[in-house]
């Protein structure tokens, strides 16, 4: 049906992406999955972090930067053995940046589906920026 | 303070500023940064962090049901997203490297700018626009439903609008906010998509920005999971509320009473970027 407006409009409508409906709503699926999911980790987080240090004084008047256990990814997966609470909400955190992730490499997926090069090639280009930010920038190591 | 304490109202004041950013489309994180730093004391690079996070969690978590209504248009999104995340990578560049007296004022300046955008209405989209060459080449024109059935639409002014694009993309990474009013400029203005379109693909684009920059601010020790966390599930609580008692005839004087909020808060930061109070 999509494909006989398109022609009977041929400059004033393209088909919309994407013709199977499924894949956007998958897609906004896997974005509330991964919000909640990182939400749970944050919250579990929490109750570790608040258990062991909820009568310390709070103080954030001052920028240290966060130590580099806390800056890295690796560094985050190493050290949630160790020192659980703030490491768990900051992994919880990781997975929250991810799902935009996600959502970005699904969509190569579904442009790909479509035979879409041009949108292939600019949502690789998003992609590349992405992962640049994540592992290029020294949050990776 | 203590740390329970602290966490507990970061937390109520985050889940307000979440439900009254949801309720009137402005987004929560434009108040999140002068609240901490001028109620907390929270350093503005902290606040920054923690309010990027709660960005890209609001985002996400709407996406699924905007995605039901079929309004947004992922073409542009995407085409769209190239300029913002390369923008947001310098923002993100630039906020660890300039004074933070210099990031209150601009962040002012951009607070007193989305108060006075959402002020006024936005504009009415116009019917049967000619069709834009370089738009067809991006097969960006598209049609959403409507009352009277599908409404076809031709976007217009590709370039400045991805210009514009990588601007919100730069004040997104330099102050950890969603940008809609940028956004907003650079879609509804610009290209001259339909409001409908414009706010949804709008939201889907918010959260790719923020993970833009996102590694940047964690790689230098600007999220601190002790803020983080009240902020980031205070917000996403409010804004999932928000998204559900969505009641049409009173957000016309919420916006008002919520973008005096915003003035009046551009203002202090601007107050207190000038006299280095920051």
């Amino acid at each position: 049906m999509q494909a006989a407006q398109a022609t009977a409009r041929p400059h004033s409508f393209q088909p919309q992406p994407w013709r199977d409906r499924r894949i956007e709503v998958m897609l906004g699926n896997l974005l509330r999955t991964g919000v909640l999911l990182s939400a749970a980790v944050v919250l579990c987080g929490a109750g570790i972090y608040l258990a062991r240090h909820a009568h310390e004084p709070a103080n954030y008047r001052v920028f240290r930067g966060e130590p580099s256990d806390l800056r890295t990814i690796s560094g985050v997966l190493h050290s949630i053995t160790h020192e659980r609470g703030r490491s768990l909400i900051q992994l919880g955190l990781l997975l929250l940046i991810a799902t935009p992730i996600a959502r970005v490499v699904f969509s190569i997926v579904g442009f790909a589906i479509e035979r879409d090069r041009m949108y292939v090639a600019f949502t690789l280009i998003v992609l590349a920026v992405l992962l640049y930010s994540l592992l290029g920038s020294g949050a990776g190591v | 303070m203590t740390i329970l304490e602290f966490t507990a109202i970061v937390a109520i004041v985050s889940f307000v500023a979440g439900l009254l950013g949801s309720l009137t489309g402005l987004g929560g994180g434009v108040v999140l940064v002068p609240l901490l730093t001028t109620l907390f004391h929270v350093d503005i690079r902290y606040a920054i962090g923690a309010s990027l996070v709660s960005v890209i969690a609001t985002s996400s978590g709407a996406a699924a049901s905007y995605v039901k209504e079929g309004f947004s248009n992922i073409r542009i999104g995407m085409f769209l997203e190239i300029a913002t995340t390369f923008g947001a990578l310098l923002g993100a560049f630039l906020a660890t490297r300039i004074p933070t007296s210099a990031l209150a004022i601009i962040f002012g300046v951009v607070m007193i700018y989305s108060a006075f955008v959402s002020r006024k209405p936005r504009p009415r989209a116009q019917r049967s626009l000619p069709p834009d060459p370089l738009a067809t080449r991006l097969r960006m024109n598209g049609s959403f439903p409507d009352a009277e059935g599908l409404r076809f639409y031709n976007v217009q002014n590709v370039p400045s609008g991805f210009s514009l694009m990588f601007g919100a993309g730069a004040l997104s990474g330099l102050l950890g906010i969603g940008s809609g009013a940028v956004k907003v400029l650079a879609m509804d203005q610009a290209m001259r998509i339909p409001f409908k379109v414009s706010t949804t693909t709008s939201n889907f684009m918010i959260g790719v920005t923020a993970a833009a920059s996102a590694g940047i601010y964690l790689s230098r020790g600007y999220i601190d999971p002790g803020l983080a966390m009240p902020v980031m599930l205070g917000v996403l609580a409010g804004s999932l509320l928000g998204s559900r008692i969505l009641v049409k005839a009173e957000t016309q004087s919420l916006r008002l009473v919520f973008s005096g909020v915003i003035l009046v808060l551009g203002l202090q930061m601007l107050y207190k970027g000038f006299w280095g109070k920051i």
